[in-house]
């Protein structure tokens, strides 16, 4: 169980550069925890049966209650494999946090609760594609809170914190698509701010790169108002079959009035959607949290023209 | 009339259970004993009120679907329980709750060094109890008991004031730990009975005096996070909210620089507990005592320099979290020697395996597991796959809630008939132990399997692949509860109705075994003079009280056995 990159009872499958590194560390501490933790209730347990007290007087059969030799000769085992565990932890950090000069950059940016990777051609995804057999390095900022990115499969995980950037690289040899969580707690959708890599051949992502760069030149309005609210996390929040979301839905929303938190009446309009998207907390529906991030300088002109038409074609 | 019997006047009918009576004897009392009663009886109820939390928790994640709640109940409900657990019930109950009625006794004095101050401490711990549960639950908070900035400090917290007012609910709690700390360090370091040099005290006594030095000295550090926190919010400092310029990561910092120490605020005096256990039920001298003693001093000085180890993903440089996790291993290796020290006492003792020996025993179990995989969490590369995953979940309630639950049980067991003068029903005891053994490992063990495998801590809603571990955490779960409730009942029912207890049932020789059970109001009418605490043989069994008494009183036919 220990040479294998598939997954065991224990650990994810290895896909990702560190993931062995790691693995063989754990599979050390864990070998060793085994089998100093079944010698030591062995002990326990042995002591226990054979030195019963038959007779409730019985005398301990000895009251020796120190021996300089036996501490310090069990101190050298625990302090043997501290030391390795250390070493070669400290070995697999310092690889895990320095990425190669060559790297493939992808940008991150954390908000509640979904992920956006901003690629080099402005294209702005809600997944993580990869090429594979390449090394990728991530900067990561959040908008709002602490995030933090974990991919088991890769073994990889950094805090995304706001007002400054953390990295992160892997690279991963296999195409496949793995999963990505959030693994610091940010509020309610915590546990749904969820993603996938998906790494594809060097030559297959370069394909996708082109085919997801201008979609609002290729494609009807309203198709590419839907993969853009896809992408954005939008939809996470918004349902668009009328489920209860921790937003209102768009189902059927379009041109009608709706109540505001300020107890005044707002109709669902060209103008309303795109001050929602600007400043998300002018204008809160009626009992609903303000906990939407604002798209202020991350959406275009024309991006938000393609959202209002996809809006407007959910009846 | 022995040695022993002179130091009681009063007799065995004037304890100080009925020394007063009445309601109002009770909350003005500077008792030491009721004052620890009292905790006892605080905590219990934390306990249980932590615990309901946890079932509800664990009743939500029988699926990934919604079952019980929302995803923000859900979210106020781990906070709560979190919170609950830690403040109110773990860092208080062991010191404050046994602390306070066995600490004195153990040294043969009346009373703590500062009574007025115990009973301050113990009415500010309610207040500061009372405070933080409606603050709690009336502003609705859902941080996590870590209360991380900018989350925290985020306005779509419940409401604007709901992180001020918990974190004033901890403040206060702060100051009831502070007073105990001073006044078991005080009463420690000036109250010694002649005889008792620093190498003759009993464990236990070694352990809380390392615990009062972490409350005194770390305390303060919460309260000064706390209060940056309030002058972030009031003022619009930026400290640590980065909208205002300041750093999110620095208030991990300061929350750790307490939290971890805290962390050995729950643990040393379960470690204090067992040895006692473990010495008393071996018939035999603990193995490495100044080791032991040693150690939980070096525990309580190194405990504040590895906070840094919670935060190998924060970002921090790599330099740092070097450094945090090789100070992480020397407190480490002391821990796994304190467990050989334990294994080695049993090794040709005369052992009696009554309930508080087998909460002992389940103690060494449960800690040795916490340890273990503690060592995965202090290596970095490792750590980075673990860290926030129910791997780490799995890891501090091995160590928390197995060790300092299963020691205060021993120790509730333990001490139960001085504390009250009548003898458990041994029956309802272990099964209750066994109970609370299988549900504890029932509940977490699966938990290192899915926190290996990924699933990330603190969530509402998981994948498919992890509801078999859930599902079996959560039998686990109210096994658990039944256990701690039936271990309760038993104790109940002794204090209750009980048989009469000797002085001394399991033929320990700490002082307080010396008084009677329950003891008089006074403890002792001068202070004793001290006993080699682990001398055991001094001691023989007499059939007729049932209990044992020194060997020059024992009678003729009982005598050298």
């Amino acid at each position: 169980m220990w040479f294998t990159s598939d997954p065991t009872f224990w650990m994810p499958a290895q896909a990702s550069n560190h993931a062995a590194l790691v693995d063989n560390i754990y599979y050390f501490l864990y070998w060793a925890s085994v089998i100093s933790f079944v010698a030591c209730m062995f002990a326990g347990a042995l002591f226990v049966l054979k030195y019963r007290a038959k007779n409730i007087n019985d005398k301990a059969l000895s009251q020796v209650d120190h021996s300089t030799t036996l501490e310090l000769t069990w101190t050298l085992p625990v302090f043997a494999v501290a030391a390795v565990a250390f070493y070669f932890g400290v070995m697999g950090f310092v690889s895990m946090k320095t990425p190669p000069d060559d790297a493939y950059e992808v940008n991150v940016t954390a908000y509640k609760w979904a992920w956006a990777f901003n690629y080099a051609n402005g294209h702005t995804d809600g997944n993580l594609h990869i090429p594979a057999g390449v090394p990728v390095k991530l900067t990561m900022s959040s908008d709002d809170v602490l995030h933090s990115f974990y991919v088991p499969a890769f073994r990889v995980k950094q805090d995304v914190v706001p007002g400054r950037y953390t990295q992160a690289w892997f690279e991963v040899t296999e195409p496949g698509e793995y999963q990505i969580f959030c693994t610091e707690y940010c509020g309610t959708k915590h546990s749904e701010m969820l993603a996938k890599v998906i790494v594809h051949t060097e030559d297959d992502f370069k394909k996708w790169l082109d085919s997801v760069g201008n979609i609002l030149d290729r494609l009807p309005p309203e198709e590419a108002g839907k993969m853009l609210m896809t992408q954005r996390g939008c939809l996470a929040c918004h349902s668009i079959d009328g489920a209860k979301g921790v937003g209102p839905t768009f189902k059927g929303s379009w041109g009608t009035t709706r109540k505001l938190a300020d107890g005044s009446d707002q109709v669902m309009d060209e103008n309303y959607v795109r001050q929602s998207i600007m400043e998300p907390q002018s204008q809160i529906v009626a009992g609903f949290p303000p906990v939407m991030p604002t798209f202020k300088g991350k959406l275009e002109d024309r991006e938000i023209t393609a959202i209002i038409a996809f809006i407007k074609s959910i009846k | 009339m022995t040695a022993d019997a002179a130091h009681i006047v009063s007799s065995r009918d004037d304890t100080y259970l009925n020394h007063t009576k009445g309601l109002l004897s009770w909350v003005v009392t500077l008792d030491h004993k009721r004052i620890g009663l009292m905790y006892l009886l605080s905590t219990a109820l934390a306990l249980c009120l932590g615990g309901v939390f946890a079932l509800l928790v664990r009743t939500e994640l029988w699926g990934p679907e919604e079952n019980l709640m929302s995803h923000d109940v859900y979210n106020q409900m781990f906070t709560l329980h979190g919170a609950v657990m830690v403040f109110l019930f773990i860092i208080p109950s062991i010191p404050a709750a046994i602390g306070n009625f066995i600490l004195p006794i153990m040294l043969g004095v009346k009373d703590v060094a500062f009574p007025r101050l115990n009973l301050a401490s113990f009415y500010i711990y309610v207040v500061g109890a009372i405070f933080l549960v409606t603050s709690m639950y009336l502003s609705a908070i859902d941080t996590g008991w870590t209360f991380y900035t900018p989350y925290s400090s985020s306005a779509q917290v419940g409401s604007q004031s709901a992180v001020m007012s918990s974190a004033m609910g901890v403040f206060i709690l702060g100051f009831s730990s502070i007073f105990t700390g001073i006044n078991f360090i005080a009463t420690i370091n000036t109250m010694r009975p002649k005889g008792m040099g620093w190498f003759n005290m009993p464990l236990f006594l070694w352990a809380v005096y390392a615990t009062s030095i972490i409350q005194v000295l770390a305390t303060p550090v919460l309260a000064i996070t706390l209060l940056l926190l309030t002058v972030e919010r009031a003022f619009g400092l930026g400290i640590f909210d980065p909208a205002l310029g300041g750093d999110p990561v620095l208030f991990q910092h300061f929350f750790w620089f307490y939290s971890h120490p805290a962390v050995y605020i729950m643990v040393l005096p379960a470690m204090g507990v067992i040895s006692e256990v473990i010495g008393t039920f071996s018939r035999k001298r603990i193995f490495g005592y100044k080791f032991i003693a040693m150690s939980s001093l070096a525990i309580a000085f190194i405990g504040f320099l590895v906070w840094g180890h919670h935060m190998f993903t924060s970002g921090q440089s790599k330099l740092a979290s070097m450094v945090f996790s090789g100070l992480t291993y020397l407190v480490a290796v002391p821990s796994a020697i304190k467990v050989f020290n334990w294994l080695t006492t049993l090794y040709k003792g005369s052992i009696r395996l009554n309930a508080p020996m087998l909460y002992a025993l389940s103690f060494i179990w449960l800690f040795a597991i916490g340890g273990l995989t503690g060592m995965f969490l202090g290596t970095l590369a490792v750590d980075v796959h673990l860290h926030d995953t129910y791997f780490v979940v799995a890891h501090f309630h091995y160590v928390m809630v197995g060790g300092t639950v299963m020691a205060l049980f021993a120790g509730l067991y333990y001490w139960w008939p001085k504390f009250f003068g009548r003898m458990y029903n041994e029956t309802i005891a272990k099964v209750a132990c066994l109970l609370v053994f299988i549900g504890f490992n029932v509940t977490f063990f699966p938990q290192f399997v899915m926190g290996s495998q990924g699933m990330p801590r603190r969530y509402y809603t998981y994948l498919e692949q992890y509801q078999p571990f859930h599902q079996i955490s959560t039998v686990g779960a109210y096994i658990l509860g039944f256990g701690i409730l039936m271990a309760f009942a038993g104790l109940i029912l002794a204090a209750l109705k009980g048989p009469k207890a000797p002085d001394n049932p399991w033929g320990a020789n700490t002082l307080e075994w010396h008084t009677s059970s329950p003891p008089p109001f006074d403890n002792y009418a001068s202070q004793p003079e001290a006993t080699d605490p682990y001398d055991y043989h001094a001691l023989v069994f007499d059939e007729k009280i049932g209990g044992w008494v020194k060997v020059e009183d024992a009678p003729a036919t009982g005598g050298e056995a």
